[in-house]
């Protein structure tokens, strides 16, 4: 039986965030005419909505084509990875008060893992494909991540010493009995905002398939799609980022000033996926108003300036923690 | 470049009634493998840039060797957009040359049009009525301010923001609009020929020009708000692919890139062709010759090239806008002559041989991205692979100035 209900979970999930991605996508071309003062897609269906849509028939329909001397099972393996990681990251995020399918009571650290597993797929992608501008895309790709994991975790620290769980469920429901810990941590919230962009490779941070540089990056040699694993992935885990963000800082699901208890659930997804949505414009905003950083200023970036901040942020946040408890 | 380059699955090519793959045995070996895993080994490995990649600007092939990220060395592999013009033009009569220019500098055609109207001009003592002077000069000013402002979108695309690609273009469209107009077409003008310029301006077209440097000003503070200002921008560039004044002049550098080294040279100052003597502006130039410096050069040409068509504008005369009884062939007296102008891109020179019949003898182009490219081998080494793409885009070249 539980088979089965797993089944079925993956099955709504997986529904549910194509149909996200499907979202994204389409928000990102619009967000980004918007800020070209262009128009965007207008000609496919209503407003152009299902422009996505004809996009993804396009690829799945498109003939698979791999270099004769990549690595079979490595250049298979990676669009999978690069998907099912972010994607099984849903599985603890909760989107209202009783709606989530599995509350671990290590939940943030679960995310976290999956989070950094992605660079394997990028790795695997770059290398086997065999060709020059993806291997360069994909140890891009491992520096970064490494430098950028850090401080990633490092600036959410504060709030799992505030919050003493590390179950997302409990981190929302304490934020409902005071603020959210965006206030008392706004240093952390800045560095984590960063640093999921980074961990995301969006623009300013994406190196590793900086388009000008390098073509595609370590996607270069993938089409068809397997390409739209990747294209797909990188929504996933901006998705999955904001969501995070959402849960730890912005309060998850609540409603400021009002008492929670009498909404009903369904405006809690509401707001829940409206709070997600606006970090995710945010993300978009830079994306196409930055220029891309150089490789060697994105690791100075890291390593100097977030991991720094990251540990003040730490130190202070324990030493308040600790003085208001004695 | 030995390695071939092959496509998957010998079965499944894109032309599948070719069988193309089969006949190239497949290389097993993978670009990792072999090497020796004892000890740290450091190779330089060869990498092709081009001719397709997004950021070579046309059809660019660049042979990089690097190390890692760092490019040891870089050579441009040029051709792939030659369309011998030279040879064409020597089998053309005088006025037939004109529309190939287009073609040549397809971002700067007004400037490329009006190098060989003026040697042909020169050649056969022909004398140019002073209105088509004055909207010659409007004109070329204007396809001035185009090309940069593509250029300052395609520069900011190269290093990432790609939001600053549409909004050149922005501005560059209603160039476009207004040379449109007047000459019908959009991007291959030809409106520029030997005489004078091929139609008068419109009331719309001054009133559409009126209106462009209106609004021009504001724009540019924009970006400059927007570009110049970005500290991710100035981290990108300033410093990058810096080339001495000594180097420069040394490699024929001329135009935006000389004038970054600091040598305000600027031929409409220095031998000025045309009306430039009547103008009032002022040549920019900064001193570090980097890629910050170019873009700044740039930017400000946009304004001074805004107070000239103004001047222009406000002093443009009555009268003919060609001469009248223009033969249908020309024959010029025996002789050669040189002109050279200062298109977008640096000194644009046309030499012209006459043997006295209704061709040239001998036309040869100096064109300003050829000679501008080849500095771009000693720019670039050391530098990142992103910091190649940023010189190569700072350089403004046009494949089809360059190969021709």
């Amino acid at each position: 039986m539980d088979v089965i209900l797993g089944l079925l979970y993956v099955v709504i999930l997986f529904s549910l965030v194509a149909v996200q991605v499907l979202i994204l996508v389409f928000m990102e071309r619009k967000v980004s005419a918007w800020i070209q003062s262009r128009i965007g897609p207008n000609r496919v269906g209503p407003w152009g909505l299902l422009q996505t849509t004809a996009d993804i028939i396009k690829l799945i329909t498109k003939e698979n084509i791999r270099n004769i001397q990549s690595d079979k099972v490595i250049f298979f393996l990676a669009p999978i990875l690069a998907f099912v990681a972010p994607f099984a990251g849903f599985v603890t995020i909760p989107v209202a008060e009783n709606l989530g399918i599995q509350d671990l009571n290590m939940g943030a650290v679960y995310v976290f893992a999956l989070g950094s597993s992605m660079v394997f797929s990028v790795i695997w992608a770059g290398y086997g494909s065999n060709n020059r501008y993806a291997l360069i895309g994909a140890m891009r790709s491992a520096a970064q991540m490494i430098s950028y994991e850090i401080p990633l975790v490092t600036s959410v620290l504060g709030v799992f010493l505030i919050a003493g769980t590390l179950s997302m469920r409990e981190i929302v429901a304490l934020q409902e009995s005071g603020t959210w810990y965006v206030i008392y941590q706004p240093l952390g919230f800045i560095l984590f905002l960063v640093a999921a962009t980074a961990e995301a490779n969006r623009a300013p941070f994406d190196l590793p398939e900086a388009e000008s540089e390098l073509v595609a990056g370590f996607h270069t040699e993938y089409s068809g799609m397997k390409f739209a694993f990747f294209f797909l992935a990188e929504y996933t885990e901006m998705l999955v980022a904001c969501s995070l963000m959402t849960v730890l800082f912005l309060g998850g699901w609540l409603i400021p000033f009002v008492d929670n208890s009498q909404i009903p659930w369904w405006i809690h997804i509401f707001v829940f996926i409206f709070k997600v949505y606006s970090m995710i414009f945010l993300m978009m905003w830079f994306r196409w108003t930055f220029p891309r950083l150089r490789v060697d200023h994105l690791m100075q970036f890291g390593w100097k300036v977030l991991l720094p901040f990251a540990l003040v942020n730490l130190v202070v946040t324990g030493a308040v923690a600790l003085w208001l408890k004695s | 470049m030995s390695e071939q380059l092959t496509h998957s699955a010998s079965k499944k090519a894109f032309r599948k009634d070719i069988p193309l793959i089969d006949q190239i045995p497949p290389r097993k070996k993978h670009i990792l493998r072999g090497l020796p895993e004892s000890e740290l080994h450091v190779e330089e490995f060869l990498m092709n840039i081009g001719p397709q990649h997004p950021s070579t600007h046309g059809v660019l092939r660049l042979v990089v060797s690097m190390e890692g990220e760092v490019v040891k060395s870089c050579e441009p592999d040029l051709g792939y957009l030659h369309r011998t013009f030279e040879k064409i033009s020597e089998n053309r009569t005088y006025q037939q040359i004109v529309p190939f220019t287009d073609r040549m500098d397809y971002l700067g055609s007004m400037n490329a049009n009006w190098g060989v109207a003026a040697a042909v001009e020169k050649l056969a003592s022909i004398e140019v009525p002073e209105r088509a002077e004055y909207i010659r000069v409007i004109v070329a000013e204007l396809n001035r301010i185009a090309s940069h402002l593509m250029w300052m979108g395609a520069f900011a695309a190269d290093i990432g923001a790609l939001t600053g690609f549409v909004y050149g273009f922005r501005e560059r469209e209603m160039i476009l609009d207004m040379f449109e107009e007047i000459c019908g077409s959009r991007l291959t003008y030809g409106y520029i020929r030997v005489g004078g310029v091929a139609e008068d301006v419109t009331p719309k077209f001054i009133q559409m020009v009126n209106d462009f440097l209106k609004i021009l000003p504001d724009r540019v503070t924009d970006y400059h708000d927007l570009i110049t200002g970005n500290v991710i921008f100035i981290e990108r560039t300033r410093g990058i692919g810096a080339i001495t004044l000594d180097e420069a002049i040394s490699y024929d550098i001329t135009g935006p890139m000389l004038r970054a080294c600091g040598l305000p040279w600027d031929l409409r100052k220095e031998e000025p062709y045309s009306l430039y003597s009547k103008f009032d502006f002022n040549i920019p130039a900064y001193f570090n010759g980097d890629c910050y410096d170019r873009f700044r050069v740039r930017m400000d040409e946009i304004m001074e090239a805004a107070k000239i068509v103004r001047q222009a504008l406000d002093g443009l005369p009555e009268g003919d806008y060609k001469v009248k009884k223009l033969a249908r062939n020309i024959k010029p007296p025996v002789g050669d002559v040189y002109i050279r102008q200062e298109a977008p891109r640096g000194e644009y020179g046309v030499y012209m041989e006459s043997d006295g019949s209704i061709k040239p003898n001998r036309v040869k182009y100096r064109t300003p991205s050829f000679t501008n490219l080849s500095i771009l081998p000693l720019a670039a080494r050391g530098w990142k692979i992103a910091d190649l793409i940023a010189i190569l885009g700072s350089v403004d070249i046009v494949l089809g100035d360059v190969d021709r």
